[in-house]
């Protein structure tokens, strides 16, 4: 993998630090006037998601990450990993649980997801920003109680819990966002 | 950053009615004090030493052997003129420095460097407050020296700390930790200090001065008689921002090429490529220069501070990305 001078620094690149692959959110140069220039980087790790800042002097350089995104099909979990498909090439890649973590509960059948693989190993599993799913328990509402009063928690197929309104019911579909983990709406069949 | 293909200005027209206005208060200020306003090249033949500093370079056809330097300060030239007519001189202008972009550096910007003959640092200091008071209103002055800046902020004497005592003390702040674990340049210690550790905690709404910095970062100021271990130089901060750099000008010809000679051994050291020695300013010099003292300050710098506006972008008219 390529070095990467401080100057090549830009949100977005990915570098090795702490032999984690990481994510260059913000950089800055700090420069006194008759001094040594600085790059104040923030960087979030992509394994443990840990956002820390380092410094470096500018003119260093520093390890490239191989990091790509891939936008792939979310197909089925066998017990122990999550398998994707590429729509194009067919080609499948399986995540273990490390990779998916939370997003285990956002992932519906067929569902493009984002895949961020390190060195060709999925490290990350990103799902839609909103997905569409089942309740299977949540306590019946009173009638006549409209959205917006704080609502009841609703378990949905995938094990999601998320607040719906009061009128929701069990066996409807809702749409929640999953960055927020909110409720957007009901979903009509 | 990127450059863009925006025809707009990314300074309002508010702005640069502030900066025309920051200008005229600027002569006014050197006008009432009968100092001369020079205009002298930007374009040269000789760049600075200066370690930390990088001249554009661009050549003529007129001369095709000589490739010529974009001045990243006026002083080599202020300096020659100071020499010639022992007059106290001010130039507000435009240098150029490679490498600097970002929220407080554009690579061409607009400096003001005055020098005044007979004054000695501390009688520039206050001038310099004055100027500021003028422009900013009244502020708070809170001056000090390096050594005692260190004392205060990281418990540490700069004058005398070893590297190792210097990389026992920064290894705490986190978020240097690494690149103070791998860096073993003393002077490199102590700027990532005060870069990174002391100046973020300046109070800023004063104006901190800060004097007397070791001598291995005296650039062209003159060695402190009394104290050998400083020289006669400081900076002035506001609002977080450095804003100018002065010193008691180094005066002696054959300490000025004992100063090109360091920079350029450091150049070498540091892997750059050496720069030939203005040898005009060093005849000057050795002509005699009056005992003086000289200030460099940001303008455009400044009118952030007039104005609030925290990205220096927004207040040049057209920025390096789309000028």
């Amino acid at each position: 993998m390529a070095n990467y001078s401080t100057n090549e620094f830009k949100a977005g690149l990915k570098i090795m630090q702490d032999g984690e692959p990481c994510n260059i959110i913000e950089n800055e140069v700090v420069k006194p006037g008759k001094g040594q220039a600085f790059n104040r980087v923030r960087i979030r790790k992509l394994i443990s998601g840990k956002v820390v800042e380092k410094t470096f002097k500018s003119g260093e350089s520093v390890e490239g990450a191989d990091v790509i995104d891939m936008e792939l099909a979310y197909l089925y979990n066998d017990g122990e990993f999550w398998h994707f498909m590429n729509n194009e090439t067919f080609e499948q890649l399986a995540a273990d649980a490390k990779a998916v973590g939370e997003s285990t509960k956002w992932l519906v059948e067929q569902d493009t997801c984002t895949l961020t693989l390190w060195n060709g190993n999925p490290i990350a599993v990103t799902p839609p920003n909103f997905v569409e799913l089942e309740i299977v328990e949540t306590d019946p509402g009173l009638k006549g109680d409209t959205a917006g009063t704080g609502g009841k928690p609703a378990t949905l197929s995938t094990g999601a819990v998320v607040r719906v309104p009061l009128f929701v019911q069990t066996g409807e579909v809702v749409k929640v966002d999953t960055r927020s983990g909110e409720y957007v709406s009901r979903v009509q069949k | 950053m990127q450059l863009t293909d925006n025809w707009q200005p990314s300074a309002s027209l508010d702005v640069l009615r502030q900066r025309a206005a920051l200008f005229q208060t600027i002569r006014n200020f050197f006008q009432q004090r009968d100092v001369l306003e020079v205009d002298t090249p930007i374009l040269g033949r000789f760049g600075v030493t200066d370690l930390h500093l990088e001249n554009l370079e661009t050549t003529l056809s007129y001369f095709p052997h000589q490739r010529f330097q974009l001045q990243t300060s006026p002083e080599y030239a202020m300096k020659r003129l100071l020499a010639a007519h022992g007059q106290s001189i001010y130039q507000l202008g435009k240098v150029f420095r490679d490498d600097e972009v970002g929220r407080f550096h554009n690579p061409e910007f607009t400096m003001l460097e005055w020098y005044r003959v007979n004054f000695t640092m501390q009688d520039l200091i206050n001038e310099v407050v004055t100027l500021l008071h003028d422009v900013l209103g009244a502020r708070d002055v809170y001056q000090t020296t390096y050594q005692a800046l260190f004392q205060k902020h990281l418990n540490l004497d700069p004058l005398n700390a070893s590297v190792e005592e210097l990389q026992n003390c920064l290894i705490k702040y986190e978020r240097i930790a690494d690149l103070v674990e791998r860096e073993t340049d003393r002077d490199t210690l102590l700027q990532l200090a005060m870069s990174l550790v002391i100046e973020p905690q300046l109070n800023k709404s004063d104006i901190t001065v800060v004097e007397r910095f070791p001598a291995s970062q005296a650039a062209l100021a003159q060695l402190d008689k009394k104290d050998e271990r400083v020289a006669l130089r400081f900076e002035v901060y506001v609002g977080g921002i450095e804003l100018a750099n002065g010193y008691q000008e180094l005066t002696h010809a054959q300490h000025q090429q004992l100063r090109f000679d360091q920079d350029n051994h450091l150049r070498k050291q540091f892997g750059k490529e050496t720069k030939p020695a203005d040898f005009r300013l060093l005849k000057a010099l050795d002509a005699g220069m009056p005992n003086c003292s000289g200030v460099a300050l940001g303008v455009d710098r400044l009118l952030m501070l007039v104005t609030g506006i925290s990205d220096i972008r927004q207040v040049l008219p057209f920025p390096i990305a789309c000028a």
